[in-house]
């Protein structure tokens, strides 16, 4: 089962390097890996999501937390949480076919950020087993480019925020 | 108060309590060395940066200090890599501080430039680049908070030589900018109850004592815990000395050089304490068939060590001396015959083997060296080992105790250890016996090293055991492939005359006699001394027993045949038949 994990870490020169490193080193094998600002300047906030099956994602958890920039670690797996993908579909489209692709992107509550001559750009966020599912649909139109950036994840209530650890072998 | 960057290094080494560094200059890390006059500090000159890491690594497992290493940039730095890594597998606390080219050639291929912040960020607990000379003082106090705290091990400082040069407003940083150290967890009561109780109830309970008994100083409260509950402990390599090896309970070295009856009661336990040590593949043989009946509690400051190689039943995460004395709170005092009894049988067995307890031969195997020289020293030599046969045999035949430290790469293994290793040893602690265990092989890794004892004027004691080959490895190629002996006959130089050439005064043996006669002559010595002793280059005495073949149990070892059994046909056997 997929697991996710959430890493507060110093916005430092090398620290994305040193994350990448640890899983190089470790042979841990990551799904994606995304990081951003957060709501404090000098720090990052980096979305880790693991495989559980072919790597244990406690060892993921206990080697970051040794990592001397990583300031705090979270498996947000088995909480409520909005864990979100965003995705750039470049469609080929024609005159005929124009209208439907605009209407699918609507119907998964994506929206059109380029229009082409012979493309339209979708644009869509929300889990991925939706992106999945719009990818799917749209691809007999001819997908020219894709881009996603690999989930992100927030857990819903306070408690997160708080900085409560957890044990995460729920 | 203004400062340069240089300044700023000497003023943070001092205040850091660092008495001694080992290094050598060039052009990046010239303005440092610049200063070196006027520091205060000691310097050890090596001859070759390797020597400086592991300089630096010895004088840290002795002092209990941070060693401290200097480099210049680009071949300083490389040269000072296989240090590094020796130190973070063996959880070393260092600060290494290598020049670096100035910031705006950083990325060009200038003169002696290297990445060394990238090729050591696997193998430090910490680097840093420092760009800014406003930032240098805090890197350096976080360097040192970082290598010694939690489980230490060796950070990394590069500093371009114009931060060296550059000034700044200095003052002494109160506090480091990130929160470098981590937590201790402190062990649930609930757990420790538990442990407790299983204590209680085990039949044939067994401590494995690791490094992290030894750095944590914890040896008398396990002694205290073993003999109220009546339990036997065995030790890792890097353990020795968190239990006495003399103890009645000990059972002495665990794993695939270990005693056979540690290795015979860690598979035939119901309950194995590990205290501070990792389950190294050394340490388990093969884990499948690893103590199959026995609970596991794994108690380590690491909580990444928590299951990685053997699943446990029940963890401690915390300060392996703060956990011995909460266990020796509670825990009750307990008997247990059976179990002793048991031990006492495999002890039998095991003297009965001894090449020690043979008639006295002709030649010279190596473990009489190792006890003439635990004689002779009354077993209050620090020992500094190489890597190799000649290590295995020092770890089974020199005892060690919490007072007596024995200096060792085990994680690691790196043979050219022991030399400097020894170097930083003794300059840690200048009037103690420090002997050098070495085998012809490694010894010459790092002979250059002689320079610097003389150098230094230290009364160090270097014992070479020369085999006339890479005995370790021959061993393996007699035992698992078919006695092709590849690439492992050495061709040595004199050893008197070498070192005799660097000032030092040396003796050969050959016989026993001579080898005790040589290691008194030596310790009469003022200066430091050397010893090379002529050892058994083949036969059983060659070889290092018992031995626990690669993807064999614990308990499958080959065992030293008895006396007057023919070797070859007798470790064969017991090679095929029980390694698969
Ligand atoms: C730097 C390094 N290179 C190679 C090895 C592999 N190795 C392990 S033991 C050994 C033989 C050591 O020979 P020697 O120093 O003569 O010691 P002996 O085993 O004969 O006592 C070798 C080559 C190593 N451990 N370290
Ligand atoms: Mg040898």
């Amino acid at each position: 089962m997929k697991r996710t994990l959430v890493a507060w870490v110093e916005d430092r020169p090398g620290t994305l390097n040193r994350v990448a490193s640890l899983f190089r080193r470790r042979a841990f094998n990551i799904e994606s890996l995304t990081v951003g600002h957060t709501e404090q300047a000098g720090t990052s906030r980096m979305t880790i999501v693991v495989d559980g099956v072919r790597t244990d994602s406690r060892k993921v958890e206990q080697n970051l937390r040794k990592l001397i920039h990583v300031l705090r670690v979270e498996d947000v797996t088995e909480r409520p949480a909005v864990l979100h993908d965003l995705a750039m579909i470049k469609v080929t489209t024609s005159n005929g076919t124009r209208s439907e692709v605009m209407q699918i992107a609507e119907t998964f509550g994506g929206r059109i950020v380029d229009v082409g001559l012979e493309t339209l750009v979708v644009e869509a966020t929300g889990p991925d087993e939706r992106i999945d599912r719009l990818v799917e649909v749209l691809r007999p139109f001819g997908i020219a480019e894709m881009v996603r950036t690999g989930r992100v994840a927030m857990a819903c209530d306070e408690d997160s925020r708080s900085g409560r650890r957890r044990s995460g072998d729920g | 108060m203004r400062r340069t960057g240089a300044q700023i290094v000497w003023d943070m080494l001092r205040r850091e309590g660092v008495g001694v560094v080992f290094g050598m200059p060039g052009g990046s890390i010239m303005p440092i060395y610049d200063l070196l006059e006027k520091s205060g500090v000691r310097h050890v000159l090596v001859r070759h940066e390797q020597a400086a890491a592991h300089a630096a690594d010895g004088f840290a497992r002795v002092s209990g200090k941070v060693g401290v290493a200097l480099a210049t940039s680009g071949p300083g730095a490389t040269n000072l890599t296989t240090g590094i890594a020796t130190a973070m597998l063996d959880s070393i606390p260092l600060v290494c501080i290598t020049g670096q080219v100035p910031t705006s050639l950083i990325g060009s291929d200038a003169f002696q430039e290297a990445d060394i912040t990238g090729i050591t960020l696997p193998i430090t607990k910490h680097n840093y680049l420092v760009t800014d000379v406003a930032d240098l003082a805090s890197v350096m106090h976080e360097a040192f908070l970082i290598a010694q705290s939690g489980r230490p091990g060796p950070v990394l400082i590069d500093l371009p030589k114009d931060v060296q040069a550059a000034e700044t407003e200095f003052a002494f940083p109160n506090r480091p900018f990130a929160s470098v150290q981590r937590a201790v967890p402190e062990p649930e009561d609930e757990t420790l109850r538990d442990v407790v109780k299983r204590l209680t109830r085990a039949e044939r309970p067994v401590f494995l004592a690791g490094h992290g008994v030894v750095r944590a100083g914890a040896s008398a409260s396990l002694v205290a815990l073993a003999e109220r509950s009546s339990v036997p402990v065995a030790t890792t390599l890097l353990g020795k000395g968190a239990f006495p090896d003399r103890h009645p309970l000990a059972l002495g070295m665990m794993g695939m050089h270990g005693s056979p009856v540690a290795n015979r009661a860690i598979q035939a336990a119901d309950l194995l304490v590990a205290l501070g040590m990792r389950f190294d593949d050394r340490v388990t043989g093969r884990l499948d068939h690893y103590a199959p009946g026995a609970v596991k509690v794994h108690v380590d400051l690491d909580a990444a060590e928590i299951g990685k190689n053997v699943p446990v039943d029940l963890s401690v995460v915390g300060e392996v001396g703060a956990v011995l004395r909460r266990l020796l709170d509670s825990a009750e005092p307990v008997e247990r015959a059976a179990w002793s009894k048991r031990l006492a049988a495999w002890r039998t067995d095991a003297a009965l083997r001894d090449v020690l307890g043979r008639p006295e031969p002709t030649s010279l195997a190596a473990p009489r060296v190792i006890d003439a020289i635990w004689q002779e020293t009354e077993g209050k030599a620090v020992v500094v080992t190489d890597v190799g046969q000649n290590q295995m045999w020092a770890a089974q035949y020199y005892p060690s105790d919490a007072e007596h430290p024995f200096v060792t790469s085990g994680g690691l293994g790196t043979m050219g250890f022991g030399l400097p290793a020894g170097i930083g040893a003794q300059i840690a602690a200048p009037d103690e016996e420090v002997w050098v265990i070495a085998g012809d092989g490694g010894f010459q890794m790092n002979v250059q090293e002689l320079a610097t004892v003389v150098q230094e004027d230290l009364p160090l004691r270097i014992a070479v055991i020369n085999n006339g080959s890479l005995g370790m490895v021959r061993q393996w190629q007699e035992m698992f492939f078919g006695g092709r002996y590849a690439a492992t006959r050495l061709v040595n130089p004199d050893f008197v005359q070498l070192a005799a050439a660097y000032g030092i005064a040396a003796w050969r043996a050959r016989t026993p006699e001579a080898a005790l006669a040589a290691i008194s002559s030596a310790r009469a010595q003022r200066g430091p001394a050397l010893v090379e002793f002529q050892t058994t280059r083949q036969g059983d005495e060659a070889n290092v027993y018992p031995i626990v073949p690669s993807e064999a149990a614990l308990d499958e070892m080959i065992r030293r045949p008895e006396p007057g059994r023919d070797l070859q046909r007798a470790s064969c056997r017991n090679a095929r038949g029980r390694a698969r």
